[in-house]
């Protein structure tokens, strides 16, 4: 039987960073493959590559035993691969069937766009998939479950060969997601292969046939899904501890007072009931997957989606946070998760965006005082060991790593006694991040509360105290760090990785853990 | 989650121009009636006035709605009077008209060259296009008014009337029920909306985005160059001023029909009811007796309100 899909040798690098070396991927008709990895593994990558976004520096293509020259959506999408985006193809001011059916509108005998059938074959499709979504609704208007099932049926709607479908349950219902994979069955019965991309083995473990794990970028295993218990395929995941963190080392946490306590803490969608407590000197994380929640309890914390619910309590004293700037006043500090958009004005000198949140305590009748600004500007770049060639370079010309330390800075003028960072490490190199870790550790030892979310479980491990678990929105348990350590492990490396497939185990663990449904919108 | 009911009334700030046109249609009625307001003349007129607004205006939805801008169509209709009064002078109307088009469509051309090739952002090339194009009017006519006496060309071109209806109303027509099928109907309108609407994922769906923005900068100075010919034909002549500052009433004609100008949204039914509107509210504050700078003022307010009024409050 032809294979459906066969990848030879692929390489692809982003300026010097080899995000695929030599990797081999092989799909059957009629199979559903599961392609599994920690961040940064280059599973993305691998799909873009098939998909057309992405032109591969090495490696060859065949799609059902026909070679794949051209590297492009629309060449992929001819020879029958269809992909969903994670919502990144809806069009958010076009309708459902609009989006469904973009550059392949259904047209009348004259040739115009005809949009009532669209929406009769894009209801057609909601149907076969037993799942209610407005085909007329504007896609702007859809919460995230509703805007899911629009980019999956979009994917399905192309009748294609190959079906590759990346973390489709993210925002999904369990109950939708039941009926995701009925249909699935459906169609490898018709000898469609599928390429299912999920951090849940549990859904894994049910749905597919065979397995392929990538890790750093390296073709690892592939196996038959029988062969792959969850602990064997959480092992091949995590590997080998990449060198870099082993030289952090957490030091003793002496913990002050109670910072930071969460009492029944509800946000406006996301999360709901979490309580906890953060004190003086510690470091807490946040681990859980996409849609978890953490980043939702962050802007909770930070003032910019306000509680529904529950109570925040700041150094004995409970808070009212409606917005950023009461949280500020309150000591709360949160560097987000998207750094160019949400964190420095990239064009901007280094000393300018440092002082951008405390313009209005170094202004003297509205006049910024340069000499206090400079002041601030040379005091973080030694405190953060920023590399900028000075102080008035622009931020666009620092390292991903050292633009971070910037952000860092920026709210640390602010002289927060909470830190809430989220996700610090992203799209930095492995060499900066254990600086940013660091960066961390040493901010708690200054006496600061820290809250850190990380989906690189590694790093969370390196640098916090306590993790608590997320799942759906909701705290699922508090796991003391040290716990998670085997004592009769002598090697760091070694011991970091029994580490973090227990927390692994843990994370999969709450997601199995029955609760409501997740929430449409 | 959506919950939009699909009554006219329930969506009543997505169709404001509609009812704001009716209402102040029917007060300048009440009030201006015997001022002549709706003697068929004076309705007529407003169509006159209106017509080449709505023209570009036309083009100007589809800029929008794609995520672009383009300054330059006044200056381009300017130009356009020039070239086609100086061709029919040597070679004829039937020259005249292809100077015009060729006009449009050169200009286009290099708008949508510098956007899209050399990435220079639209508001930036038509600006300079726009003082190019005006300087270019005034150089090859030395400053000077250039007559048409081509009475077949200023009849079809804005000049004549079938009956009491004037060509410039089927002018409107035609090109308006053109572009509202294009926008709604075609493949083509459907990725101008994707484009302006979410260029990632439009790029993402397999639609050449710069093709499109292309396509949609020549389409738009094309629009200015025929509103240029029914300026030439109307005054029977070409200068350099004709047109100067139309790009404001055309942005403002888009905008009331609910034409974002962030792109993804936007009617071209929408758009000539605004270029109508906006005849509408000159020609009765004229009626009203108001001075020129008392009209600048109430035409500015009517229109702030007007678009206030369409924005959806969170």
């Amino acid at each position: 039987m032809t294979s459906a899909v066969v990848m030879k040798g692929i390489s692809k690098a982003f300026g010097g960073v080899k995000a695929l070396d030599n990797v081999d991927f092989e799909v059957r008709p009629g199979e559903v493959h599961a392609l599994l990895g920690g961040n940064g593994a280059g599973k993305s990558t691998i799909l873009k590559v098939l998909n057309g976004v992405h032109k591969p520096d090495a490696g060859t293509i065949e799609v059902g035993g026909v070679a794949l020259t051209t590297h492009t959506p629309e060449a992929s999408r001819a020879a029958g691969i269809a992909m969903n985006f994670q919502e990144m193809s809806l069009i958010p001011t076009l309708t459902v069937a609009q989006n469904i059916f973009l550059t392949r509108e259904a047209r009348t005998a004259r040739g115009f766009l005809d949009d009532r059938a669209c929406e009769a074959r894009a209801s057609e499709i909601f149907e076969m998939l037993e799942v209610k979504v407005d085909p007329k609704a504007v896609v702007g208007h859809l919460g995230a479950g509703q805007k899911q099932l629009t980019e999956i049926a979009k994917a399905i709607s192309q009748s294609s060969k190959v079906l590759i479908l990346d973390e489709p349950s993210t925002a999904l219902a369990v109950s939708d997601v039941e009926r995701l994979f009925v249909f699935l069955r459906k169609l490898t019965s018709q000898g469609v292969a599928v390429i299912y991309v999920s951090h849940r083995m549990d859904e894994i473990a049910r749905i597919a046939d065979r397995a392929t794990i990538l890790r750093d970028g390296k073709h690892v295993v592939t196996a038959d899904i029988a062969e792959l218990p969850i602990d064997v395929m959480i092992e091949h995941i995590v590997g080998k501890r990449s060198k870099g963190l082993a030289d952090v080392q957490r030091g003793d946490v002496r913990q002050g007072e109670v910072l930071l306590e969460a009492r029944n803490l509800t946000g406006p969608h996301k999360p709901h009931n979490v309580s906890f407590v953060l004190h003086r000197g510690e470091v807490l994380g946040l681990a859980g997957l996409l849609g978890s929640g953490r980043s939702a309890l962050a802007r909770v914390i930070a003032g910019i989606e306000p509680a529904s619910g529950g109570e925040i309590w700041i150094k004995g004293r409970p808070m009212v946070l409606r917005k950023p700037a009461d949280s500020i006043a309150a000591g709360v500090a949160l560097v987000p998760e998207a750094r160019a958009t949400q964190g420095i004005i990239p064009a901007h000198s280094v000393a300018s965006n440092m002082v951008l949140s405390v313009l209005g305590r170094i202004s003297g009748k509205g006049v910024v005082n340069r000499d206090k600004a400079r002041q601030i500007a040379d005091q973080m770049i030694e405190r953060l060991q920023i590399k900028t060639a000075s102080r008035d370079h622009a931020v666009s010309t620092l390292s991903g790593g050292n633009q971070q330390k910037v952000v860092i800075g920026k709210w640390l003028a602010t002289d927060p006694d909470i830190l809430v960072l989220d996700e610090p490490t992203a799209g930095i190199d492995i060499g900066s991040k254990s600086e940013i870790i660091r960066l961390v550790r040493d901010l708690a030892a200054q006496g600061k509360g820290i809250v850190m979310i990380s989906s690189e479980l590694s790093e969370l491990l390196t640098a916090c105290d306590r993790i608590l678990v997320m799942a759906d929105g909701r705290a699922h348990q508090m796991i003391e760090r040290a716990a998670l350590d085997d004592p009769a492990e002598p090697d760091f490396g070694r011991r970091l990785q029994g580490a973090e497939r227990q927390l692994q185990i843990e994370i999969q663990k709450a997601l199995s853990t029955p609760t409501q449904e997740a929430h449409h919108g | 989650m959506a919950d939009r009911t699909s009554g006219f009334f329930a969506n009543w700030r997505q169709n404001i121009i509609y009812i704001g046109f009716v209402v102040i249609f029917v007060v300048f009625a009440l009030t201006l009636s015997h001022k002549g307001f709706l003697n068929p003349t004076n309705l007529l007129n407003i169509i006159r006035q209106t017509a080449m607004i709505a023209v570009m205006a036309v083009a100007m939805t589809f800029v929008l709605a794609c995520g672009e801008i383009d300054l330059s169509i006044g200056a381009v209709a300017g130009l356009t009077t020039v070239t086609v009064a100086m061709a029919i002078a040597v070679a004829g109307p039937a020259a005249g008209v292809l100077a015009g088009i060729a006009t449009g469509i050169a200009v286009g051309c290099f708008n949508g060259w510098l956007t899209t090739r050399i990435g220079i952002p639209s508001f930036l090339t038509t600006l300079a296009m726009m003082g190019i194009a005006k300087g270019l009017a005034m150089w090859i006519s030395a400053t000077a008014a250039v007559p048409i006496l081509s009475p077949g060309y200023s009849w079809a071109f804005g000049g004549g009337s079938i009956g009491p209806i004037p060509v410039l109303l089927f002018w409107m027509l035609v090109i308006g029920a053109i572009g509202h099928f294009v926008l709604r109907r075609t493949g083509f309108g459907r990725r101008v909306l994707a484009t302006g609407g979410g260029e990632t994922a439009a790029r993402y769906s397999g639609i050449d985005t710069a093709n499109i923005k292309f396509k949609v900068l020549v389409l738009s100075s094309v629009a200015a160059a025929i509103a240029g010919m029914l300026y030439a034909g109307r005054l029977q002549s070409g200068r350099f001023q004709l047109g100067e500052g139309d790009e404001l009433s055309v942005i403002a004609a888009a905008v009331l029909g609910g034409t974002s100008l962030f792109g993804g949204k936007g009617t071209v039914v929408g758009t000539i009811v605004g270029a109508l509107m906006i005849g509408l509210i000159n020609n009765g504050l004229i009626l009203m007796g108001l001075e020129f700078s008392q009209q600048l003022i109430a035409r500015g307010a009517i229109i702030i309100l007007a678009v206030a009024l369409s924005q959806k409050r969170a």
